[in-house]
This record gives C-alpha cells, sequence and structure tokens, in this order.
C-alpha cells in the first residue's frame, strides 16, 4: 500500500541514502531504528514532502509518483494521505486543543466546522483530553501536547502515521501515557511508522522492526527475530549499545 | 511676560475638540492602510517573490529613507505637476496616502520580524497535514505575528496621529491646523499651542491604556 523505491536524499553534497526501498501493508506497523544521524527522520520527512527527495518513486494508495517531477497538487495529495507526528509537538500555538485536532478537517478537507469539532471532540475522548478541548498548548503538560499532536495526526483520517520520535522530547514522566496512546492505535490497526529509541515499544508493538545505518536499511525482520538474532554485525552493535543503556 | 488666559483656554477646548475626528480619521484610515500594505510587503520580503522582494526593498528603503514632511508635499505639491489626474487630490486623501506609504515601511520590516520569529515548526506541522502556503499564513503565522507584533504597531499608531499634524502645511484644518488658524487671531500662542499639546497627549495616553488592554487579551492563549 505504501512503497518507497530508490529514495534518494543530500543535503548540498551530503549524501543522506540512497537507493532506499521501503514498503509496508495496510494496517502494518514498521519501527525503524539505529544510531543517531542516520537519516531515519530524514527519511520519514521525505515520505511527507517535508524534505523533497532526490531521486526516487513513492506510493501511498492509489497516489504513485517520481519524487522529482511531483507536481503540487501530487504534494498535497501526499500530505493528506500521510500525517505526522513531531519530536517537538509543533501544535499550533494560537489555537486551542480542539482547534489543534480540528484544523486540519476544516482548511484541508473542508468538512464543515459543527461536524469538524464534534469529531474532534471524539478524538479528545479518545485520547483521554476531553476536558482539555479549550486549553492552549502552552498551557499542557508535553505528554498532553504530545497526546493533541497524535490527536491531531488521526483526525486527517490518513493512510499512515509518521512518528518522529515521538518521545525524545518528553520528560521520563510522560513518555507511557504516550507510548499507550500510541499502543492503543496500533490496537485498532492504524498504519504506521515510527522512528523511535523505545526499543521496548518496537519489541511489543511493530510489525517489522527496520534497521538503518549510515544511510542504508541493513536489515529488516519481526521484531522478535530482529532482536534475538541479528543477522548482520552492525545491528548487533546497535541492539548492545542500545540494550545496555536502557538497562544501566 | 502675561498671566495664562484660562478663560481663553477652556473656551478654545470645545473648538479644537470639534476637529479631533478628522485627525482620528485620517489616523484609522492610514493605520488600516498601512497595516495591509505591510502585511504585504512582509509576506513578500520572507517569501521572497522574485522580482517583487526587490520592488519591495526599495519602497522599504525610500519611505524609511525620507522626511513624511518632504514626502507629504511630493504628493500634495509635487506629484500633480507630473500625473495630472491627480490635481484633484485634496489635502485630506493626501496625508492619508503619505501616512499608508511612509509608515507601513516601518511596520513591514516589525511584521516581517514577528514572521520570522514564529518557530519554524508550527509551519512543517502545517504543511503536513495538507494545508497551502497562504492557509498556513493566514491561519496560524499571521495571527500570532500579529500579536508579538502587536507593541511596536500600536507605537507607531500613536506616532502617526500625532504626524497627522502634518497636514495643516496642505492646508488641511485638522487639530493643528484649527490652532493655529485660532492662535493667530488671538495672538495667545502659548495658551493654543498648549490646550492642543494636553488634547495629543490625553488622546496618546487613552490609546496606551487600550494597548496595554489589548496585550494582555492577545497574550491570553500563550500564559501557562
Amino acid at each position: 500500500m505504501i512503497e518507497l523505491k530508490g529514495i534518494r536524499k543530500q543535503f548540498g553534497d551530503h549524501v543522506v541514502f540512497d537507493e532506499i526501498d521501503l514498503s509496508l501493508d495496510r494496517g502494518e506497523i514498521i519501527v525503524i531504528v539505529g544510531p543517531s544521524g542516520t537519516g531515519k527522520s530524514t527519511l520519514l520527512r521525505c515520505i511527507n514532502f517535508l524534505e523533497t527527495p532526490d531521486a526516487g518513486h513513492l506510493t501511498v494508495g492509489d497516489l504513485s509518483f517520481d519524487t522529482t517531477r511531483a507536481t503540487q497538487d501530487q504534494i498535497l495529495a501526499l500530505r493528506r494521505r500521510t500525517a505526522f507526528v513531531f519530536q517537538n509537538y509543533a501544535l499550533f500555538a494560537n489555537k486551542t486543543a480542539l482547534q489543534n485536532v480540528a484544523e486540519g478537517m476544516i482548511v484541508v478537507d473542508r468538512v464543515p466546522k459543527a461536524k469538524a469539532y464534534a469529531r474532534a471532540r471524539e478524538i479528545l475522548e479518545r485520547i483521554g483530553l476531553a476536558d482539555k478541548a479549550d486549553a492552549y498548548p502552552a498551557s499542557l503538560s508535553g505528554g498532553q501536547q504530545q497526546r493533541v499532536g497524535i490527536g491531531r495526526a488521526m483526525a486527517a483520517n490518513a493512510d499512515v502515521i509518521l512518528f518522529d520520535e515521538p518521545t525524545s522530547s518528553l520528560d521520563p514522566q510522560w513518555v507511557e501515557e504516550v507510548l499507550g496512546l500510541m499502543k492503543q492505535l496500533a490496537a485498532e490497526h492504524q498504519t504506521m511508522i515510527v522512528v523511535t529509541h523505545e526499543m521496548q515499544f518496537a519489541r511489543e508493538v511493530a510489525d517489522r522492526v527496520v534497521f538503518m545505518d549510515q544511510g542504508r536499511i541493513i536489515e529488516q525482520a519481526p521484531p522478535a527475530e530482529l532482536f534475538s538474532q541479528p543477522k548482520d554485525e552492525r545491528t548487533q552493535q546497535f541492539l548492545r549499545k542500545i540494550l545496555a543503556a536502557n538497562v544501566g | 511676560m502675561h498671566a495664562l488666559d484660562f478663560d481663553y483656554m477652556l473656551g478654545l477646548v470645545p473648538i479644537l475638540l470639534s476637529y479631533l475626528p478628522l485627525t482620528l480619521e485620517m489616523a484609522a484610515a492610514g493605520m488600516a492602510c498601512a497595516l495591509v500594505l505591510a502585511c504585504l510587503l512582509a509576506v513578500i520580503r520572507v517569501t521572497r517573490v522574485p522580482g517583487l522582494n526587490a520592488f519591495a526593498l526599495l519602497f522599504i528603503s525610500f519611505f524609511r529613507g525620507t522626511p513624511l514632511l518632504v514626502q507629504l508635499f511630493l504628493f500634495y505639491y509635487g506629484l500633480p505637476q507630473v500625473l495630472t489626474f491627480l490635481v484633484a487630490i485634496n489635502g485630506i486623501t493626501a496625508t492619508i496616502l503619505g501616512l499608508t506609504l511612509h509608515f507601513s515601511a516601518y511596520m513591514a520590516e516589525s511584521i516581517r520580524a514577528a514572521i520570522v520569529g514564529i518557530d519554524r515548526s508550527q509551519t512543517e506541522a502545517a504543511l503536513s497535514i495538507g494545508m497551502t502556503r497562504a492557509q498556513l499564513m493566514r491561519r496560524i503565522v499571521l495571527p500570532q505575528a500579529t500579536r508579538v507584533a502587536t507593541p511596536t504597531l500600536m507605537n507607531y499608531f500613536i506616532d502617526m496621529i500625532k504626524s497627522t499634524s502634518l497636514a495643516f502645511t496642505l492646508g488641511v484644518t485638522e487639530l493643528m491646523g484649527a490652532t493655529q488658524k485660532e492662535a493667530a487671531g488671538s495672538f495667545l500662542y502659548f495658551e493654543a499651542f498648549l490646550v492642543v499639546a494636553v488634547i495629543y497627549w490625553i488622546v496618546v495616553e487613552a490609546l496606551s491604556w487600550i494597548q496595554k488592554w489589548l496585550e494582555k487579551r492577545l497574550n491570553r492563549a500563550y500564559q501557562r
């Protein structure tokens, strides 16, 4: 349902990655792990065209195009089919929690306001923030802000939600509530691609874990397999390091 | 030296106040037009629209770089000689035009700075859900930039109210023009100009109160 073929991104002379192929089915949950600076986030941003890929072909649902010849309409269509959750939440500071969730429906999908707000309230209910509907982001905790961020992505009714290190900026006490909400979405078979360092989350929730290093997909496998019998030397090294850090 | 003629001053107050509406109207009209133009210039500067950006730079440079009085004379006395259809331009229109162009140049830079100051991640968030650049500007960036720029813009508005007094040099009988006429009739220059100074002062003080109230209101969403 989602397919990346031969995706390349470079900043100036620095090639972040090249010839990246990745595909996933509806309802599948992929977790991308790997050392910092290997292009995981950049790859995720390419799927949403927050970064413009320098080569490759992108397919999401019935939308399929060469990324170097993308028209403005194709980019907007792609963004309507993909939703993004940011590391630093990136909520609209001038809008309440309710308005943050409803904004895309009203402006992009042109849902009538009353209907959009009704649906936004349902979403706030689901993410456990019904009582914060009229609160502005500045008055919410990090965990609450990120849950609104996820609510905003849910409202987009996208084919896939892209999570870019959604818990990395959070104080430790808020991490669980955000991961909990993501697990809830996973249980509802929401298609998602998650970049994270939360190995426990990957182990529990992912259908497939993708290990990236230095701009390459080194290996991908179901978590049980990848965590217990990593094939590649680099994967083994990475897992040893991160698991040691998690224990310590 | 003579004692202040209080009776004359008191009598002058209602006369001068009857010219206050014109002063405020010119300032309000100038401010409204300047805001629109400044927003346009700021957006052009931020998005670097090719061609238009160079024009905006030149525009801002000229209207910040020359005195308002010179600009007013240029529009009122100078331009109609070149562009004959402007012969009909009256002093009030010329003043509003001058205030608009002059202050929009300053305000554009304040608004530009406010826009640039909005956290970039919100821009990405808006784009990520499929908003167009125009929607992003209108719904997310400009409302927040307005809040940041409001204190500065209000200061420009206060400055603009005082600058309307230059209209009397174009033959407009507004607050300053009326005072000038009254003083010339009575020869009580000190009294007359003291009264008009106090009137300007009170108007500006009232505006400062509104400014404080407005800032409080705009900041409501951002308090913890």
